[in-house]
């Protein structure tokens, strides 16, 4: 399995695992993810690596484990938008932004030119 | 004592150079000719900046810098025989001084690529879970948010991200204006023109010419990737693409503060200017002039670190 395919598989996983309403087992999310042919060793193995990761929370339950997410789908997306809007306040040049949005009588100005390219 | 003389001559006129280039505005009619003159200020900024004080605290070696420090830290290594000429106190504060500034330039850059690294994989890997493909837009990452946001993670294997938001405020030949605006920071690897300015506005948070500097490098970034953008779309589109991005409307931060300052403006209108009504491009022989004039500038630090007197 290539590195593609390993990703592809975290991301199914998190999407078995964030569509539950609680923690599930290994075998729960074998049994919920689409491809049917998934061994189980394999289902552990990014299991455990998506924990490593930190993306996931497991607690014992009897002789399984049990996993859960670490934070809603929501929550990253805020994660990844405040980095990608600027707002996170650190100043680094992690990512190149095409514009800024501004809001109030500053805004005013934009819209303003804004209408006149488009009359043009 | 020439070469220390020559270093400060060169670490003031890159500063006076640096002043004057933050209220310049030659540069957005040549803004890639402008990037490498910022560069190459400031790196003959910190080598000589550094080097003054070196080469006059070494200068009783007579070796001139590099080697009066390779002669030093062998005579420290030794057991310290010391210099045979004379060594006050003003020599040594000088070493001491040139020696921290010269460790926390190279620390503070070091840390901010870390840094940057580190922030990047993360976004990367968020993204891997996260984002989506969408039919609509080949090749770029989809955040499902309804905020307008259009950038690109730059690296080895450089993503370009929009969010949904963007999809929908745009129309096509504006998505098509942006994307080739992002995809001109990844072919030109904008992100690393950026790092070592971002790195010097953490080292000196108080220099208002470094917070100037940052900003402007930023701007001249933005206007060289509308300039190759506008070779793959119509300007007029990606102006109208600015404004309605300006205006999609800021997204509450948890620092309070909205992402909106007069700066922000100011730069979109500028960009907005020249895409509409774009000046003269500066005369060829200005532009070699002063490309051959940052060469030179990026070589002359160097030299007299290694010169032996």
């Amino acid at each position: 399995m290539g590195v593609k395919g390993l990703g592809e598989l975290e991301r199914s996983i998190m999407d078995v695992i964030w569509a539950q309403p609680s923690a599930v087992t290994a075998r729960e999310v074998g049994r919920l993810i689409a491809d049917r042919d998934l061994a189980p060793t394999t289902v552990m193995t990014v299991l455990d690596r998506l924990t490593r990761k930190g993306f996931l929370i497991r607690s014992r339950d009897g002789r399984a484990w049990r996993y859960e997410p670490a934070e809603s789908r929501d929550a990253y997306i805020a994660e990844l938008m405040l980095e990608a809007l600027d707002l996170t306040g650190d100043r680094s040049a992690a990512l190149t932004r095409f514009a800024q949005a501004v809001s109030g009588p500053e805004a005013e100005i934009l819209r303003r030119a804004l209408t006149e390219l488009e009359e043009e | 004592m020439i070469t220390a003389a020559a270093l400060a001559f060169l670490a003031s006129v890159c500063a006076v150079g640096a002043w004057r280039l933050t209220r310049a505005r030659w540069t957005y009619r040549a803004p890639h000719v402008a990037i490498v003159l910022w560069q190459a200020l400031g790196v003959t900024w910190g080598l000589a900046g550094t080097g003054t004080l070196l080469a006059y605290a070494l200068e009783p070696y007579g070796e001139g810098v590099l080697g009066g420090l390779r002669v030093f830290a062998a005579s420290a290594l030794s057991g310290g025989y010391g210099p045979p000429g004379p060594y006050d106190l003003p020599r040594i504060f000088a070493l001491i001084a040139g020696l921290t500034a010269l460790t926390v330039l190279i620390v503070v850059l070091l840390t901010a690529g870390v840094q940057t690294f580190r922030a990047r994989r993360r976004h990367r890997t968020l993204l891997a879970l996260i984002a989506s493909d969408d039919p609509e837009v080949p090749g770029v990452r989809v955040v499902d948010h309804p905020a307008a946001a259009a950038y690109c993670v730059p690296g080895l294997r450089s993503q370009v991200v929009i969010s949904r938001g963007t999809l929908k405020l745009l129309s096509p030949a504006e998505l098509t204006a942006v994307l080739a605006h992002e995809t001109a920071h990844v072919r030109e690897r904008h992100d690393l023109v950026l790092l070592p300015f971002a790195a010097l506005r953490r080292a000196l948070p108080w220099s208002r010419t470094v917070e100037d500097a940052q900003r402007e490098v930023g701007l001249l970034v933005e206007m060289a990737a509308d300039d190759a953008a506008r070779r793959y779309c119509s300007p007029r589109r990606l102006a109208t693409a600015l404004l309605r991005f300006g205006t999609a409307g800021a997204i509450p931060t948890p620092h309070g503060a909205l992402g909106a300052t007069a700066g922000a403006t100011a730069a979109v209108m500028a960009r907005v200017e020249r895409l509409v009504t774009p000046g003269p491009r500066l005369p060829r022989r200005v532009r070699y002039g002063i490309v051959t004039f940052s060469i030179a500038l990026t070589a002359s630090a160097p030299l007299l670190w290694v010169m032996p007197h």
